[in-house]
């Protein structure tokens, strides 16, 4: 029981974790990124590459992934997004493209094969069951980040700039603030925290170049059923979707319970078309 | 030109160079272009499918692989279980059809934007691919047909005579098989977009909050749209797996879902013509670069798709076009505005 109940935590920490990035990018900017997946990926491919030429793991994770995936999310967004603001369908395609692109290039340098990371921290028992402890860690990364992006929306003067540009751009530029660089910034911070999330699951699904289709399908639906609430919305969803995952996981078998996300997921936004956020009373972030 | 035609003529034209051409090219050509012709023409149809429900009915469906993949699959096991291929074409086209209509009712009826739309579609691939992957087991049969997982279902019987097992068709009639479903489905699609239901996916395309005011049910239009592209998509698939006597699940795979999207956009979105255009040339370049090994296939048709979409994205097709009455008019904008209704 507490084994099921652990696994349940992490599965729905799991899926928040790869959403946080896609929802801050959707919520705050309107721009779908197809090439969600790409960034996680690209995160694990630099934790492990980091880690492997000898460097400490946990800098490799929580320090070079997010620096480079964030790199990656402004070029990203200065070459291609930028150009494309207010179109929603082609910014959906163009980024698809380059989810596409990247996929590519990573095969060509990388070669089509899965790499490993030894997962870090031990092991623990309860009851006769032996569970890693990294699942642990995964539960606390997702929760530091939600209270640390909420904090610096809510309390800081760059989280209010952040959203009253998504607000009000030209109001915000009247006011001396370039808009262009709040959206680069935000678009590097989802991307860097897509990179994070890859890298700290990557221990756990292994670094492969096609693993970006692995993650996408549950992250838009975790997204796109929270509906506009960034962290509320995306967290009750991962809740939501996390526990009908992991419980037709145990009941039945891993492959029924993604469709049973799915399922799900239809049923929801027939019910709620606008996401689960739309039923909050109040409004959130 | 052939614009200037009526539209009766028009299709009479295409129909006679098409059946001229579809005639002569096996005498031509030898059995590894012919068989690369005849997978084009099936690829062919499930661009057509997405051309009619992207580019007329304004819905953007990452679907259409699946459907193109359930009809394979369909018509797989029905062949298999019944040994005529009669009926396995019809449940190969039936079967994605009542699968879009199911699915659909709750994305349409839920009103959900473009966007979701894309999203939930694509989601829909991702899943059926895990799902069918993990059919190894022996328990996933239909009927005698085994599903088989990754591995997919090999040895499906060949299109043959209504009733007759045993006559056959070999790679020669498949071509023509497939190319003359292929010109069936190019002047049905047309046909369909003169009629009312065409002009009312159109003008949906245009202005949906408009076409509601007016009295349509959108939600309704949309999701026949969706239905019919699923069943040409289907179809499709049943061509693809004649083409292979093989199906797996690679169909419902992401880099594969990827490719009608990459034809139609490229070929001219709003077009018919064009998708097909643009099966012909990136599934060429595809096979092309696949043998030399040189440059990824995913990183080539990105880097091209992203192009496209930032500065071509009208495709080939209209963009031609607009050259050539660009010149004409001295420079005057094309006379129908949206270069939408033609194709």
């Amino acid at each position: 029981m507490v084994i099921a109940g652990i696994q349940i935590l992490n599965t729905v920490a799991g899926l928040a974790l790869i959403s946080l990035g896609l929802a801050i990018i959707f919520g705050m900017m309107r721009v779908m990124n197809f090439a969600h997946g790409e960034l996680l990926m690209l995160g694990a491919y630099s934790v492990q590459l980091a880690h492997s030429s000898g460097l400490n793991i946990w800098i490799s994770m929580f320090v070079v992934a997010p620096l480079f995936v964030g790199l990656v999310g402004i070029v990203m967004e200065r070459l291609v997004v930028r150009h494309l603001y207010g179109r929603m369908m082609d910014t959906l395609l163009a980024t698809w493209g380059l989810s596409l692109f990247i996929t590519g290039l990573i095969t060509m340098i990388f070669g089509n094969m899965t790499r490993g990371i030894s997962t870090p921290l031990g092991s623990f028992e309860i009851g006769g069951i032996r569970e890693s402890s990294y699942k642990f860690l995964i539960i606390g990364v997702t929760v530091v980040l939600f209270a640390a992006i909420y904090f610096i929306l809510r309390r800081t003067r760059i989280g209010m700039i952040a959203r009253a540009t998504m607000d009000n751009p030209s109001q915000v530029a009247a006011l001396g603030v370039n808009p262009g660089y709040v959206y680069t910034a935000t678009f590097a911070v989802g991307a860097a925290l897509s990179g994070l999330a890859g890298a700290v699951l990557a221990p756990l699904t292994g670094v492969l170049p096609t693993m970006g289709a692995a993650y996408i399908g549950k992250a838009f639906i975790t997204v796109i059923c929270g509906g506009e609430a960034i962290l509320a919305g995306t967290a009750s969803a991962a809740f939501l979707f996390g526990a009908i995952n992991q419980v037709t996981t145990i009941v039945l078998n891993p492959e029924f319970g993604e469709v049973a996300l799915l399922i799900g997921a239809l049923l929801m936004l027939r019910l709620l078309p606008a996401g689960l956020s739309s039923s909050f009373k109040r409004k959130v972030l | 030109m052939i614009r200037s035609l009526s539209f009766p003529r028009q299709m009479l034209a295409v129909i006679a160079v098409s059946t001229v051409l579809l005639l002569a090219l096996p005498q031509v050509f030898e059995i590894d272009t012919i068989l690369q012709l005849t997978l084009n023409f099936a690829f062919s149809i499930l661009a057509l499918s997405l051309a009619f429900v992207w580019g007329y009915a304004g819905i953007f469906s990452f679907g259409q692989a699946a459907f193109f993949g359930i009809g394979g699959y369909a018509y797989a096991a029905t062949a298999i279980n019944l040994g005529d291929s009669t009926p396995a074409i019809i449940a190969g086209v039936l079967v994605p059809t009542l699968f879009a209509a199911l699915f659909g009712y709750f994305v349409f009826y839920a009103r959900l934007t473009k966007i979701y739309v894309a999203v939930i579609t694509l989601v829909m691939t991702l899943i059926l691919y895990k799902f069918m992957g993990q059919t190894a087991k022996p328990d996933y049969m239909i009927g005698n047909a085994r599903l088989g997982g990754y591995n997919g279902i090999p040895a499906v019987p060949p299109i043959n005579v209504p009733g007759q097992p045993h006559l056959f068709a070999g790679p020669d009639e498949m071509f023509y098989i497939a190319g003359f479903s292929l010109l069936a489905v190019y002047v049905l699609l047309r046909w369909s977009l003169r009629t009312r239901f065409g002009k009312i996916l159109v003008g949906m395309r245009e202005n949906e909050k408009r076409m509601e005011l007016l009295g349509f049910d959108t939600r309704l239009y949309k999701l026949l749209a969706f239905v019919v592209a699923a069943a040409v998509a289907g179809f499709g698939g049943v061509m693809f797996t004649n083409w292979n006597s093989f199906i797996d699940p690679h169909v419902f795979q992401l880099a594969f879902s990827a490719q009608p999207i990459i034809w139609v956009m490229i070929g001219g979105l709003g077009t018919l013509a064009g998708p097909i255009l643009g099966t012909f040339i990136l599934s060429t370049l595809s096979l092309e670069l696949g043998v030399q090994k040189v440059l990824d296939v995913n990183l080539l048709l990105g880097a091209i798709f992203t192009f496209f979409v930032l500065l071509v994205p009208q495709g080939i097709i209209p963009t031609v076009r607009n050259l050539l009455e660009g010149r004409r008019l001295a420079g005057g904008d094309s006379p129908d505005g949206a270069t939408g209704a033609r194709g």
